[in-house]
């Protein structure tokens, strides 16, 4: 019998933020969201996994990488290296970079200034996990919160993600100095995705925009396919 | 018997290329007050207090230490100073 509920975890890192948001969107998207304490070495059964912003460990030394060797996260390495969907959000996407799952790092924006508004995105991939409810070249609208958000990588690996279609989502506007206006990355599998951008905060429209419920539906319906396939 | 101690210093930078807005600032401020500076780059000084038989092994600790956490070598460089 299938599951109709695919199981999400969302890692809960002392100093994370958005992880009741991220619980709270992925409920209101149908999928039973999970709390993952940090100190958890062994992840439960799920079906994929969201790491939500905040300022894990005090975001400390560099943002993401003391929460790189936390037990939840080498779960969550594993996870990924099995095949398992995951979604970093924010700071979930600076320790995906710092843990290698995702190319690149995340750098102090340009203007040193925090950035929080809505910003422009221009989707560039959508056969992903995370993008499915997308369509090439749409224009979404979702919030960002960031003071280290400029996405960095030396131009050699840039041509190369850009080879591989690695690059998902694009500003369409300046917004913190990142090479290429790269929002959002993904490994070569397509299967870990990371992005500044928050989709937990634009799930409903009440909120200005509901273009992140795209993305996180995308990753309930795909972890959904998941869940039916192992039952 | 204790282990011997040993105080090392791990200087992080960031790569020469890699912009610094922080190091920008910094020059800019410098500049109002008068100096002439033609850059000024912002990196991290680390004091740590090392448990190791001798220097060398410290050395080789702070070593792992820089690779594994201490700086990303994507964007930052690294120089380790030991003294008993």
């Amino acid at each position: 019998m299938a599951s109709p509920q695919p199981r999400i975890g969302v890692v809960m890192y002392p100093g994370s933020n958005d992880d009741h948001d991220a619980l709270w969107a992925l409920a209101a998207l149908d999928a039973e969201a999970v709390p993952v304490w940090h100190e958890e070495a062994e992840l439960p059964d799920l079906d994929a996994v969201v790491l939500p912003g905040g300022f894990s460990y005090g975001d400390y030394l560099r943002c993401g990488a003391i929460a790189r060797f936390s037990p939840a996260t080498a779960a969550v390495v594993r996870f990924a290296e099995a095949g398992g969907f995951v979604l970093g959000i924010c700071n979930g996407f600076q320790i995906l970079c710092e843990a290698g799952l995702l190319p690149g790092i995340l750098l102090q924006n340009e203007t040193l200034r925090f950035v929080c508004r809505d910003v422009g995105l221009r989707v560039e991939r959508d056969d992903l996990p995370f993008t499915s409810r997308c369509t090439e070249g749409q224009r979404l609208v979702i919030p960002v919160k960031h003071g280290d958000g400029r996405w960095f990588a030396p131009p050699e690996l840039v041509s190369e993600l850009e080879a591989n279609g690695q690059i998902v989502l694009r500003y369409t506007e300046p917004v913190n100095g990142s090479v290429g206006d790269v929002a959002s990355v993904c490994n070569e599998a397509g299967t870990v995705m990371g992005l500044m951008p928050h989709p937990e905060h634009a799930v409903d429209p009440l909120l200005g925009s509901a273009d992140g419920a795209l993305i996180l539906a995308s990753l309930v319906e795909s972890a959904r396919e998941r869940a039916v396939a192992a039952a | 018997m204790t282990t011997p101690g040993f105080k090392a210093t791990v200087l992080v930078r960031p790569k020469p290329g890699i912009l610094d807005p922080q190091g920008a600032a910094v020059e800019t401020a410098l500049e109002h007050l008068g100096f002439a500076v033609a850059g000024a780059r912002v990196g991290k000084v680390i004091d740590l207090d090392v448990q190791a038989a001798d220097a060398a092994e410290a050395r080789t600790r702070v070593e792992e230490m820089c690779k594994r956490l201490l700086a990303n070598p994507l964007i930052e460089s690294y120089e380790i100073a030991v003294s008993g």
